[in-house]
């Protein structure tokens, strides 16, 4: 009779769980840093972070993370694991095929990172180096485009972060990233202060989109129209303000 | 730094909970497909040797990934058709579970079958004889001795049962191995944490080798084996 | 489902790079791993304690940690080591340990080092004592008795174990997904989910993939026991 119970209360513990209510599930790669990162006690934090917290309140909602890997976020999205994705997703034509989003909450440009020294005139003088980039990004889309046609060796890993640490043990030559990312979580670390920024600013829409948004499924209008909604909120009552500066020292908002 | 190590020591709790839930599954499944391959019905005996053929035959990982990826648009579509609204979220404990349960439930079947095979069938005549039904006879004549042969089996299924929980971490279960990989991303050194999570999961399997060889003694109890 | 996505020519390509993979991996990892098990197993039965010891404790922390952990240590954790990375650029062999399939390869092939090891250990231990006392009283010395008596017996009573440990090492395969840039068939199966959003038909593919390989290798072994087990056949009259 004890063994019967202690296999129920055991079975009890592994149940499945009904998604429902009123909390907003975000979807976060907490491998961004300084967007989306975690604590070492493994809170998420970040100006994603900060900015979804800040839209949840404005909308009146709880805001519950949901970790996920970068590649498989739009998939997860169509498979209702979460209600939207807050973690510097690029609006772009692609995308915009499979989900929806609101409007852009900021836009940085991306740039080449490659070792102090090396000589950037264009993609082709880096013909031959290993360039990381992360798998499923806008800029994985840019170095297969017009990096790998040159004859540049690009290799897609699952997270940001996973590169730099391929960088810092000599693996990788560079990287294109997020200009404010790549700065905040390598360039600003000792191991990034051999590397450095190259080449112009990427603004290429064809691959890097308008400006990073929120994604959510289509279809949800009524979402879409609250959530841009309390973005100008934001924007106008001064938390926007107060985020950036946290983490910035310019708007990130852009153009 | 150290609050990475505690973090890791938490996610060991979430590792030891998958590996005994999956356990469960795999213990309800073995017993289900033993008791099928020996009944002799063809299609019984057909499904059992189906499920353990198949199951060897495909990666953990790609069934793991098949059921968490797969197998959430597929309820929830399934819910859809049915025209409900509700959506179910298989989220990664339990798509682990059922996976790691699943592809264990084959081996436990083979373990069980040899066990059950290996109980001299006049114990069975003779429980019959005695006017005990089939429920009856199994758990007091087949179940206590199946025990004691299916040990051997039963660890070693368990031990690798053990280790293929550090694959739930790549869909995104935070146990210790996807909590060591964040960590050592998020620090740049890998060697540390994965060391530890090595460690622990070796402390893990010794621990459960000594209490196994604990249970065969105990269920050894009154067994003579033959001296060399 | 949507099954024309899978035989799209770039799509059949990523599988067929995967399929490459695989079975490079597999079969490069084989050869090392039973080169080494020989090696490992006749320390194991050997005369000289300490050794016994030392591999006895490799054996056990291989069997006892799982492989992804092994892998990540082999690809992540090397590297990080300075006295590696001083050294990988131009010293040989440590350029080996940059790339990814070097690093997939040892830790595959150290895993199956130390299981077969454990097999054929095992198997040599439990040779007809009385083969051996017939070898010795024929004056072999402990090397002939190795080569001609106990190695060819064990090694075919291991067959139907190794058999096992064959067909489990082409699903740990699967693994080297988990290593940046090596791009075997679960690699090229995720790659398709994430750019079509299609995962019961890149899954299903690529489990159709692993499930042909295994019945071609539990037939090749089949095979193999008719031929080297023959001896241990039931009668056919």
């Amino acid at each position: 009779m004890k063994k019967l119970l202690l296999a129920i209360a055991l079975g009890s513990v592994c149940a499945v769980s009904f998604a429902q209510g009123k909390d907003l599930k975000v979807a976060i790669d907490p491998t961004y840093e300084p967007f989306t990162f975690k604590t070492a006690d493994g809170k998420p934090t970040g100006f994603d972070v900060d900015i979804a917290s800040a839209l949840c309140e404005q909308i009146k909602r709880k805001c519950v993370f949901v970790e996920q890997v970068w590649d498989s976020m739009i998939p997860g999205l169509q498979a209702k694991k979460y209600d939207v994705i807050i973690s510097s997703m690029s609006i772009t034509e692609d995308r915009l095929k499979a989900i929806d989003f609101t409007d852009k909450y900021y836009n940085t440009p991306s740039r080449v990172v490659v070792k102090k020294g090396v000589a950037y005139t264009g993609p082709a003088s880096i013909k031959g180096k290993k360039i990381g980039v992360l798998k499923g990004s806008t800029q994985e889309k840019y170095a297969m485009g017009e990096l790998k046609t040159v004859g540049v060796e690009v290799i897609p890993y699952e997270a940001q972060d996973q590169v730099y640490l391929d960088i810092k043990s000599g693996r990788l030559d560079g990287t294109v990233a997020d200009f404010v990312e790549v700065t905040g979580g390598f360039l600003s670390k000792p191991e990034g202060k051999d590397y450095n920024l190259v080449g112009p600013e990427l603004y290429i829409e064809k691959y890097f989109g308008t400006g990073a948004g929120i994604g959510m499924r289509k279809g949800e209008a009524a979402l879409k129209a609250e959530l841009n909604a309390a973005i100008k909120a934001i924007r106008g009552n001064g938390s926007y303000k107060k985020i950036n500066d946290k983490y910035f020292k310019f708007d990130v908002y852009g153009k | 730094m150290s609050a990475y190590y505690t973090a890791i020591l938490q996610g060991s709790v979430l590792t030891v909970g998958v590996s005994l839930c999956a356990l469960l599954v795999s213990i309800v499944l073995g017993l289900a497909g033993a008791a099928a391959k020996l009944s002799g019905r063809s299609v019984l005996v057909a499904l059992a040797t189906f499920y353990t053929t198949i199951i060897r035959g495909i990666p953990e990982l790609v069934l793991m990934l098949l059921i968490f990826y797969g197998g959430t648009i597929g309820a929830n579509n399934f819910l859809e058709w049915m025209g409900s609204e509700a959506t179910v979220d298989i989220n990664p404990f339990v798509a682990g579970v059922l996976t790691i349960g699943f592809i264990y439930g084959a081996y436990m079947t083979e373990t069980f079958r040899g066990a059950m095979l290996s109980i001299p069938k006049g114990q069975m005549e003779a429980a019959v004889s005695f006017g005990m039904g089939r429920m009856q006879a199994f758990m007091r004549i087949t179940a206590p001795q199946m025990v004691r042969y299916a040990l051997p089996g039963f660890t070693n299924n368990w031990l690798v049962l053990i280790k293929a929980t550090a694959l739930v971490s790549l869909i995104g279960l935070q146990e210790m191995t996807y909590l060591a990989k964040q960590a050592s991303a998020a620090t740049r050194s890998p060697f540390e944490f994965f060391l530890f999570t090595a460690a622990l999961f070796l402390i893990y399997t010794t621990v459960s080798l000594v209490v196994l060889r604990r249970l065969n003694a105990r269920y050894s109890l009154g067994t003579k084996r033959g001296t060399l | 489902m949507n099954w024309a996505v899978i035989f799209e020519p770039q799509n059949l390509a990523l599988f067929g790079t995967g399929i490459v993979t695989t079975l490079g991996l597999l079969f490069s990892s084989l050869t090392v791993g039973a080169v080494l098990a020989l090696a490992f197993a006749l320390l194991l039965t050997g005369p000289w304690a300490p050794l016994r010891w030392i591999v006895g404790a490799y054996t056990y922390v291989i069997r006892g940690t799982p492989l992804l952990i092994q892998v990540y240590l082999i690809y992540y954790g090397l590297g990080q080591l300075e006295w590696i990375q001083a050294r990988w650029n131009d010293v040989w062999p440590w350029t080996h340990f940059k790339e990814p399939f070097f690093c997939a390869l040892l830790a595959f092939s150290l895993n199956t080092a130390g299981y077969t090891a454990e097999m054929l250990a095992g198997a040599i231990r439990e040779t007809n004592a009385g083969e051996i006392e017939a070898a010795q009283s024929f004056g072999m010395s402990r090397f002939q008795v190795m080569l001609r008596i106990v190695l060819p017996s064990a090694m075919r009573r291991t067959l139907p174990a190794y058999s096992n440990e064959v067909v489990m090492m082409l699903q740990s395969t699967s693994l080297a997904s988990a290593v940046p840039s090596l791009m075997d068939v679960t690699g090229a199966a995720s790659r398709i989910y994430s750019d079509y959003y299609l995962p019961f038909e890149a899954y299903l593919a690529a489990a159709g993939i692993y499930l042909i390989a295994s019945f071609a290798l539990i037939g090749m072994f089949k095979y193999s026991e008719s031929r080297w087990l023959a001896y241990l056949a039931p009668r056919k009259h």
